[in-house]
């Protein structure tokens, strides 16, 4: 056989290997509503640019009649490839090969591709589609998600990590995803639990379906472990792409710029925000009032929708959003909005981000469930995290900053680089009504009309306290703004913020408040 | 999103904000006082067996059933002294968390 005879014997061999578990598991897997992983893998990045990697591995088991299993690339498909001309690291599992069960090999060549992620400094993203540990490799399959979880832990804030769930992730395998920094989920595709609905049955005696118990609605909903949700794997794609533009390929990097573009005129900053603290409106329309294009790509918009983030432009710069929602639970912090804002700011801070919050909230929720659910613990990760992030830190007071929420939401007490406020800025204890309560008590009680007296007080109250000015002339504030000088001020901070540096003292790691 | 459409009221330190409230927020858990007298189920599982009768008198600690849940016998003991004054459930019975078992005076 000659060269010829040797090249052609290689491409047979490719062939059958990159038809995955066969006809009849393709088919199944397509009638479940999925693609297959090769399909996706191709979809996802530029064309022509996947190149694979350990295609001929073999799994070496020899128990339980797997010595006789030819398992081809031994479920999982491993390579480098781009994504809006970046270079990234992909693996997908291969639900076709033996329901895509993770055993040692197919571990092996996961850690080697993320290996080479790590040494080559760029994005990592995992496609996971699996039935879970391959039972009949025992103990070496858990050894395998053991070396994938240290990975992800030593990848952290050194590249972007972005994990597909595109089928079942369940058990020790969903520890994966939850290490990385951006889980994408798809409608009716996407199931992370521990625990199954069978075991939960027998055990518990409560029925509950896949979807309900960990379907793709209640990660970006209810327990927050999604980031972004789509109806289609098409659409999951075409967010991981828009992401990527947004991200560094790693933590020595900027994110690359893009060509400035004004914010459309729809968006009038004067007109946004109403005057009355109490009245609500959608904050995002003020983050597209400042940034490029109008654009912005937001994070985790279906789960605590109190609290807004995600990122978009300025002048042609990523910057990181953290904005409080008025329309949802009037914008206060609890413990779910406080955890997605803390881990957001983390990433910006690692990823050379800058961070740009948008205030207007009461202050923390109040009430005995969220007390006892830990809000101490949970409010204290955003001090801790906007305390700690060195990146460009630029906050905006559009209206009320109450309380410990003032203080929490990125103020000058924090380290903030650039803090401005409206003109209709309150920065106070309390709101006047609160504050009047309180304050003039007695006053009010022993006035021939109370309510009348109460009334006044509230006014005085609003007169020498409800404005940005206290604040301006202690220094806490930079300056006072007009709403449509917003994003000349934002731009300008970001330009004159671009050699910012400030060292810290040297310590192993900070001890925050997990 | 699971939020309302429309706008509601919400008090937060002193004031009332017009705003809109989301699912998780709505199906909070309604916090009660806890009445000691009443044994729950703190985890779902079967009733494997009871040792008190109704019109006994036990003393605080003492040991009124067990709960099998998890592969474990749980011992559910009385958190006060006194008498009981009903029994819920019957041995072998399948109960959910939170389940009122017996009561006490």
């Amino acid at each position: 056989m000659g060269l010829k005879g040797t090249v052609g014997d290689l491409f047979k061999k490719r062939e059958k290997l990159e038809q995955g578990g066969g006809e009849k598991a393709v088919e199944k897997q397509k009638q479940m509503g999925k693609m297959t992983a090769r399909e996706r893998v191709l979809s996802l990045l530029d064309e022509g640019t996947f190149q694979e990697y350990d295609l001929f591995i073999a799994h070496d088991a020899k128990d339980f009649g797997m010595e006789k299993k030819e398992l081809p690339g031994d479920g999982v498909i491993t390579g480098t490839g781009k994504i809006a001309g970046k270079p990234i690291c992909i693996y997908a599992q291969d639900f076709t090969v033996a329901g895509g069960s993770l055993g040692y090999m197919h571990a092996k060549k996961i850690t080697k591709i993320m290996d080479h992620a790590i040494k080559m400094r760029v994005p990592l993203i995992g496609i996971n589609d699996s039935g879970g540990a391959r039972v009949q490799e025992g103990v070496n399959s858990l050894a395998g998600y053991g070396e994938i979880f240290y990975r992800n832990t030593k990848a952290s804030g050194v590249i972007p990590q972005i994990s597909v769930i595109l089928g079942p992730c369940a058990g020790g395998a969903v520890y994966s995803p939850a290490l990385t920094d951006f889980v994408f989920v798809v409608d009716n595709i996407s199931k992370m639990f521990i625990t199954g609905p069978q075991v939960i049955k027998t055990v518990l005696g409560e029925e509950i379906s896949m979807e309900e118990l960990g379907g793709a609605k209640i990660h970006s909903e209810i327990t927050g472990n999604a980031h972004f949700f789509s109806k289609s794997e098409q659409e999951c794609f075409s967010q991981i792409k828009e992401l990527v533009t947004y991200i560094p390929w790693n933590n020595t990097r900027r994110a690359l710029p893009y060509t400035p573009a004004e914010p459309k005129s729809f968006f009038d900053l004067d007109k946004i925000v109403p005057e009355d603290s109490k009245e609500p409106y959608d904050v995002r329309d003020v983050i597209r009032g400042v940034s490029d294009n109008s654009e912005f790509m937001e994070i985790q918009e279906l789960w605590a929708a109190n609290l807004v983030i995600g990122f978009g432009r300025i002048n042609g710069e990523t910057v990181g959003f953290v904005a409080n929602q008025p329309d949802v639970l009037a914008g206060v912090l609890d413990v779910d909005s406080s955890d997605k804002a803390a881990r957001f700011i983390r990433f910006c801070d690692a990823f050379n981000i800058p961070i740009i919050t948008l205030v207007d909230l009461p202050g923390y929720l109040p009430g005995i469930d969220q007390e006892y659910a830990g809000v101490i613990r949970h409010g204290a990760k955003v001090l801790y995290a906007y305390s700690e992030a060195t990146v460009p830190k630029i906050t905006v007071i559009l209206r009320k900053a109450y309380g410990g929420g003032y203080i929490a939401m990125n103020s000058r007490h924090l380290g903030a680089d650039f803090v401005f406020a409206w003109p209709n800025a309150e920065i106070a204890v309390m709101g006047p009504e609160g504050a009047a309560n309180i304050i003039f008590r007695k006053e009010i009680a022993e006035a021939s009309d109370p309510e009348k007296m109460r009334q006044q007080k509230i006014e005085e109250y609003k007169q020498k306290f409800a404005n940005p000015y206290v604040a301006a002339g202690k220094g806490y504030i930079d300056a006072v703004i007009a709403p449509n000088e917003t994003r000349k001020f934002l731009s300008h901070a970001i330009d004159v913020s671009i050699n910012k540096h400030e060292p810290k003292p040297e310590r192993k790691h900070g001890i925050p408040p997990f | 999103m699971d939020c309302d459409k429309k706008y509601s009221e919400l008090y937060v330190n002193g004031e009332t904000y017009k705003t809109k409230i989301c699912r998780k927020f709505a199906e909070k858990p309604v916090w009660e006082a806890e009445d000691l007298g009443k044994i729950t189920a703190f985890i779902p599982g079967t009733i494997r067996e009871i040792m008190v009768k109704k019109g006994q008198k036990v003393e605080k600690g003492e040991v009124l059933l067990i709960l099998e849940a998890m592969k474990m016998r749980n011992r559910v003991k009385a958190q006060i002294s006194g008498k009981i004054k009903t029994i819920h459930v019957k041995s072998n019975q399948i109960v959910a968390k939170n389940t009122l078992l017996i009561e006490l005076i």
